[in-house]
């Protein structure tokens, strides 16, 4: 695959510096009538993302880098070596499964010493190096216990040992996370941010959760539909996010228009003030905090945006109420419960919104 | 769960003596049906079933020779019958094992085109009447069979009529059960164990040998019980591939038909032991493999 050259194939991501160090694909995958089509692109010490929807192919990305479903087209190389013919056994890859998959009937310690084993080191050497790698996990007290035994927090940490003792250059994650309670969960993830973060080669994880995703890594890739539809820092992200997908993730109303000035007119819909001076297609957003509503026509307000619109549904997160809106602009707002007892809410009671200039954020599309 | 459905007409097989498969035994999740009484429709034809059932073995226990016992089953024809029965069963089964396990490995874990046809020819011998087995059998092995000629004329191999034609017929009837029982563990076996052993390295042998192997080994164990209770109860296929020879090929099925020709007393006893080996089978898989989850 020499003359399949990044230029050729038509990636444009050049994240990683130096081609030949760290990772550089471009996954194509066909499976009936999905089609996957990811670049990707990590330098070695580089934690990635791939954050998206369920069904949005973030796991069929995952199966492609490990070996386990068969790459459509494009490329795969892992510091400079292409690894689209090798099979999966022969990958100097690692997978953390979303279940984790320890073997049941082998304790904590030989799971770990596993891959070691296949990799060809002796029983005795394997062993201890698994023995080393639960005692970097904090799990030297359980090595000798059949996974049934162990804790969801505690199997996740065998599963990432025994990922890691194959000492790969590729360590893939697939939602690390999601099989864990949500205590658990925050100890677990402050934990493997740590191992991540030591971790020198390349690791790419999938989450459907953004906090995880923040948290844990470098840069995040989000997946829609097969496609790449945003790829950045997570900052940088959740201030510009590109699609409603993420939008909503990281809980800001995004909206889509040409901007003139310091007004972005909407391609379907009214006209946005905002601080920003710009002109051309531009991304309007603001977070749902923002969002006054008034039962009546506010007439001493000095927000310059004033929408009508109706209730369509309440959820109450924590002390917050997160009311969805539509009319004139579709948008969500967070209220508190007492605010939103007093305008006495409920779906299909109209409302007026107002949001003022300076919490929109505008930047070109 | 399909073996648990297998094992329970193994059991049945044994005593019947007939390759039928029968329904299923759930053990503990048991539905609680309605509290109601069952209708007499229903409740009449089922205690006459199950008395049918049972009677049988009830008429075996109270015709027993019980004083006389200590003495049929003390001598040297019974003995050597019992050897013979459970050794050739075991070879059977170890043959089974050998050849069984890969070929129900072949038929749930790859894809080739046939591989419908080539499991309904392999359950075939599931629902062929033995003794058609045993003709089978020796049109294929026998000292003029297809193959069985060669076998004689190269390596001076004849299997008819003999102690090693007792193990050929009896993996033939017995294997099926093995092969079904495994490849039903293999399916309901969670193939993602597989692929992670894959990306820690583990090349298709190792992954079977230190993965697969473990993971079924429960469905291997009661496959090969059944297979086992299945060879020690064939009668028509040895008889007819093997013939009936005290000490060769004379085992305990066939020495209590021969048995009861000359003496009732000492087949009612033969029948006894036969009928002891299933019940211990069939309490072994109770406890063992059909309670575990």
């Amino acid at each position: 695959m020499t003359a399949d050259g990044p230029a050729e194939d038509g990636s444009p991501r050049t994240t990683a510096p130096g081609a030949a160090e760290g990772l550089d694909a471009r996954l194509l995958v066909e499976r009936g009538s999905f089609r996957l089509d990811v670049p990707l692109a990590a330098a070695p010490g580089e934690v990635v993302a791939l954050l998206g929807p369920n069904g949005a192919g973030k796991t069929t990305a995952l199966r492609a880098l490990a070996g386990l479903a068969p790459l459509g087209g494009g490329h795969l190389r892992l510091d400079g070596e292409s690894l689209e013919r090798t099979p999966a056994e022969s990958r100097p890859v690692g997978v953390v499964f979303q279940d984790y998959l320890l073997f049941p009937h082998l304790t904590a310690l030989d799971n770990v010493a596993f891959g070691p084993r296949c990799q060809g080191v002796p029983k005795g050497e394997a062993r201890a190096r698994a023995a080393e790698w639960l005692d970097r996990m904090g799990l030297a007290d359980r090595a000798g216990v059949k996974p049934r035994r162990l804790s969801g927090g505690q199997a996740q940490r065998v599963a990432l040992a025994r990922a890691l003792a194959v000492r790969p250059r590729l360590l893939l994650l697939d939602e690390p996370l999601a099989a864990l309670d949500a205590r658990t969960r925050l100890e677990i993830r402050a934990q493997l941010r740590r191992h991540l973060a030591a971790f020198e080669a390349v690791a790419v994880l999938v989450t459907h959760d953004p906090l995880d995703a923040m948290v844990l890594a470098d840069r995040l890739v989000v997946i829609e539909e097969g496609r790449v539809v945003q790829d950045g820092a997570p900052a940088d992200i959740a201030r510009h996010p590109r699609s409603d997908y993420i939008a909503r993730l990281v809980g800001l109303n995004l909206y889509r228009g040409r901007a003139e000035g310091h007004t972005v007119r909407l391609d379907d819909g009214p006209a946005i003030t905002t601080t920003e001076d710009l002109t051309g297609p531009a991304f309007v957003a603001f977070p749902p905090g923002a969002v006054t509503l008034h039962r009546d026509r506010p007439t001493g307000s000095s927000a310059r945006n004033l929408w009508q619109c109706r209730v369509v549904g309440l959820e109450s997160y924590g002390d917050r109420i997160r009311t969805d809106l539509t009319g004139e602009l579709a948008l969500a707002a967070d209220l508190t419960t007492v605010a939103a007892a007093e305008l006495g809410l409920h779906p299909g009671a109209p409302v007026w919104a107002t949001v003022k200039a300076m919490q929109t954020h505008a930047y070109p599309a | 769960m399909t073996r648990l459905e297998a094992s329970s007409d193994g059991a049945a097989n044994t005593l019947a003596g007939g390759p039928r498969r029968r329904g299923l035994i759930r053990p503990g999740g048991s539905r609680k049906p309605a509290a109601a009484r069952p209708p007499a429709a229903l409740l009449l034809p089922a205690l006459i079933g199950l008395a049918f059932l049972l009677l049988p073995l009830i008429a075996l226990l109270v015709r027993s020779p019980w004083r006389g016992l200590p003495e049929l089953l003390t001598s040297a024809a019974v003995w050597q019958a019992l050897r013979l029965s459970l050794v050739s069963a075991t070879a059977a089964t170890a043959v089974s094992l050998v050849l069984g396990v890969p070929l129900a490995w072949l038929l749930a874990r790859t894809d080739f085109p046939g591989r419908g046809l080539v499991r309904a020819l392999v359950t075939l011998p599931l629902v062929l009447p033995p003794v058609v087995g045993g003709v089978a059998l020796l049109m294929a092995l026998g000292r003029n069979g297809v193959v069985g000629r060669w076998l004689d004329a190269w390596f001076g191999i004849t299997l008819p009529f003999t102690t090693a034609g007792v193990v050929v017929a009896e993996a033939f009837v017995a294997m099926p059960f093995l092969v079904i029982s495994v490849e039903g563990t293999l399916r309901a076996a969670d193939p993602r164990y597989e692929e992670a052993a894959a990306t820690l390295g583990a090349s298709r042998f190792t992954v079977f040998r230190r993965v697969t192997l473990p993971l079924i080994a429960p469905g291997i164990a009661a496959g090969a019980v059944l297979a086992w209770a299945r060879a020690l109860g064939e009668f028509g296929a040895t008889i007819t591939f093997a013939g009936n020879f005290p000490g060769r090929t004379q085992t305990m099925p066939l020495a209590v038909y021969l048995a009861l020709q000359s003496d009732p007393e000492a087949a009612i006893a033969l029948s006894l032991v036969l009928l002891v080996v299933s019940i211990a089978v069939l309490a072994g898989l109770r406890d063992r493999w059909m309670t575990t989850s």
